[in-house]
């Protein structure tokens, strides 16, 4: 077991100028379980496989526990990974799979029955030990790679959207057990993920990345209710929160016909970045419809109602004479709010809501940078 | 004179096209009128017939006929009538025909071995140079030249003159300016055999890399990257990983070389014509039909050719179904 490291670690492929990855900086504890989530592209895949020695670094150095592994090949550096289509050898029976790493590292053969065996029995995998993957299901499948790599007791675990090829109903089930696993393993994991459900489900802390920069490093609620920027702020929280350019006056945040109160303070970082207008950011469920005697809110015309029986979803654009141009300055594309899923409203209905005091999220229109009231 | 060639082959071109058509909508036709069921039943063979005439007119007819002759006493003085296994006996009793079996058996061991390891070995080492594709056009070439042209170029590279004398042939240049002494490649009984078969692998390995080419790139990349986290090698990688995924195209690598090695005629007959104790059973054969005009004896050496054949023609056929089947 070991920590890991990023030290300004950057991958710049062959024939591209902008960095795959840029100087990731990452410190992984020892037996956590770490998620790296990002859009497609962001660089999550490319920082593991540099991690696995698949990929070169071109700048910084990987460390794992107080070895650099920055340019030791994969086979040193005693790793087991997961890949997205489990690339099991096809040829060999479940349980060769299994024990093919402990017989390269020449373990005899009454020991690799035994790890296989528990292993196996681990996983519920017993019965299959003698099939070839080929005559597996997907999730049974899945559970071989897993078995692989737990087999090796290596230091760190790593997962590439290990389970992006199960059905859906089979991915939340497995998810819960690769996370009770490692946590009675105990070994560090790093898990490569775009969604943003598996990151915030299973992750001790989750890393978020676009365009190969680490965005922010947190624990689920750290980032859901501390988003350092917009596009944290954006990607993580299902449905999206609803994120909006505002003018700032007079101690007011307001656009078109919407109107929300903001902290004195945030009105002051915005004079003192020199900008009339903030980037306001509010989760679905700090919307609540407004009775009629309060002032200022967001009325919004109602578009989709969707009802998920414990809760109810609005969708909706923003309504009143100014609608056009508080679209234009919406970043999300519809305003999204929880309503009591037994008296939701109708489509075509327009409500006022507001937003709950303190749930709002200021973000900064020329950096996109959190502004902490 | 040119011009009416070119009308004739397009009416023969029109004529057949035709013809095709309307024995398949005539046909069509004819079967749909029968009871229900039949047309089910009988369609496959509307379709197919073409080709199972075709397959019937040149294979198998001539192989029935060849065995016939087999077991006539033909040649001079042959009575022409029922001989029984008497050309087997005359055939198999000859020093010759034994000389040309054991050559035919080195062959068949020798040729598919070395292409399928020549083929393996070139396909993968090119795919970790940089001129790996130059490397791979230069042993594919010789599959673009025919066997008797082979024939004449190896001639030229295994050619002797006596010691002392300035070596026309390239190897024995290469031989005597490492200060050795030229060998007769094709005359020395200790080379000939091996000479004429590395001619071939030259026309053969070509076609053996290509495949294994193919079937390399057909290795997922991630299987590699999962042996080498899991510890192993590239050496280790390429056996557990790579070979096992091969061993499909390996076997028909081997079995092609293998009726290759049996059907071997071509280099030898340009080469030695079988002197010098390279004979194989296709020169015997050869020329028990057009020198001894014995159409017994030519059957007898055919049909044991065949039968040689055909045991793996049956292992090469269940492969590629396995395969096709699989996929």
């Amino acid at each position: 077991m070991a920590t890991v490291t990023f030290d300004k670690a950057t991958r710049i492929y062959p024939g591209t100028d902008k960095p795959a990855v840029d100087a990731l900086d990452l410190a992984i504890e020892d037996g956590e379980f770490l998620v790296l989530v990002g859009p497609s592209g962001c660089g999550k895949s490319t920082s593991l496989r540099m991690l696995a020695g698949l990929e070169e670094v071109d700048g910084g150095a990987i460390r794992i526990g107080d070895r650099d592994v920055t340019h030791m090949p994969p086979k040193d550096r005693d790793i087991a990974m997961v890949f997205q289509n489990y690339a099991l050898y096809p040829h060999m029976t479940v349980a060769d799979n299994m024990g093919f790493a402990l017989k390269i590292a020449g373990v005899s053969k009454d020991e690799i029955r035994r790890r296989v065996g528990d292993a196996a029995k681990l996983l519920d995998l017993t019965e299959y030990l003698d099939r070839k993957p080929k005559a597996l299901s997907g999730g049974q499948r899945q559970r071989v790679a897993m078995g692989r790599a737990i087999v090796r007791e290596p230091q760190v675990f790593l997962m590439d959207e290990p389970l992006s090829n199960l059905d859906a109903k089979l991915r939340v089930s497995t998810r819960t057990q690769i996370a009770s696993l490692q946590r009675r393993l105990g070994i560090t994991t790093v898990y490569v993920t775009h969604d943003q459900v598996e990151a915030m489900t299973m992750g001790d802390r989750v890393a978020v990345l676009n365009a190969g920069l680490l965005q922010q490093v947190d624990s689920p609620l750290g980032l859901y209710d501390k988003p350092s920027n917009v596009f944290v702020a954006g990607f993580i929280g299902s449905p999206a929160m609803n994120i909006a350019t505002f003018d700032v006056k007079d101690g007011r945040a307001t656009l078109g016909n919407a109107d929300v109160a903001i902290p004195a303070s945030i009105a002051a970082k915005v004079a003192e970045e020199g900008s009339d207008t903030v980037v306001l950011g509010f989760r679905p469920e700090s919307l609540t419809p407004a009775s009629s005697e309060e002032t200022g809110g967001i009325p919004v015309l109602v578009d989709v109602v969707e009802e998920l029986g414990s809760d109810a979803y609005v969708y909706g654009r923003p309504a009143g004479p100014a609608a056009e141009e508080q679209a234009d300055r919406l970043r999300s594309d519809q305003i999204i709010a929880r309503v009591e899923p037994r008296n939701a409203p109708q489509k075509g209905e327009k409500i006022n809501f507001t937003v709950r005091q303190g749930s709002e999220h200021f973000f900064s229109v020329k950096t996109g940078e959190r502004l902490e009231p | 004179m040119i011009g009416d060639r070119i009308v004739l082959t397009l009416a023969a071109t029109a004529v057949i096209v035709v013809a095709g058509w309307a024995y398949l909508r005539l046909g069509d036709r004819a079967l749909a009128a029968l009871p229900h069921g039949a047309y089910r039943r009988l369609a496959p063979w509307l379709f197919a017939g073409p080709a199972v005439a075709m397959v019937l007119l040149a294979l198998a007819v001539p192989a029935v006929i060849t065995v016939g002759w087999s077991l006539v006493d033909d040649g001079d003085g042959g009575s022409g009538g029922f001989a029984g296994f008497a050309n087997y006996a005359q055939t198999l009793s000859d020093e010759v025909t034994r000389v040309a079996l054991r050559n035919t058996v080195l062959w068949v061991v020798l040729l598919p071995s070395l292409a399928v390891l020549v083929g393996l070995v070139i396909a993968v080492l090119s795919e970790r140079v940089r001129y790996g594709a130059l490397i791979k056009a230069a042993l594919f070439l010789p599959i673009a030249i025919s066997a008797v042209a082979a024939g004449v170029i190896w001639s030229f590279m295994y050619d002797y003159q006596p010691p002392g004398a300035a070596q026309t042939g390239t190897l024995n240049a290469v031989v005597t300016a490492l200060g050795g002494e030229p060998v007769a490649w094709i005359v020395d009984t200790a080379t000939n055999n091996y000479a004429l078969i590395g001619a071939t692998l030259w026309t053969q390995a070509g076609f053996a890399m290509v495949i294994f080419d193919a079937a390399l790139r057909s290795v997922p990349g991630e299987l590699l990257e999962a042996a080498r986290l899991d510890g192993a090698s590239e050496w280790a990688a390429f056996r557990h990983v790579t070979l096992p995924f091969l061993m499909p195209t390996v076997v028909v690598v081997a079995t092609t070389m293998t009726v290759v090695a049996l059907k071997a005629f071509d280099i030898v007959y340009v080469m030695t014509n079988g002197n010098y104790g390279t004979d194989v059973l296709s020169t015997v054969m050869y020329r028990a039909l057009f020198t001894a005009k014995d159409n017994g004896l030519a059957g007898a050496v055919a049909t044991i050719l065949m039968l040689t054949v055909v045991p793996i023609m049956i292992a090469n056929v269940r492969q590629f179904r396995r395969e096709t089947g699989a996929a």
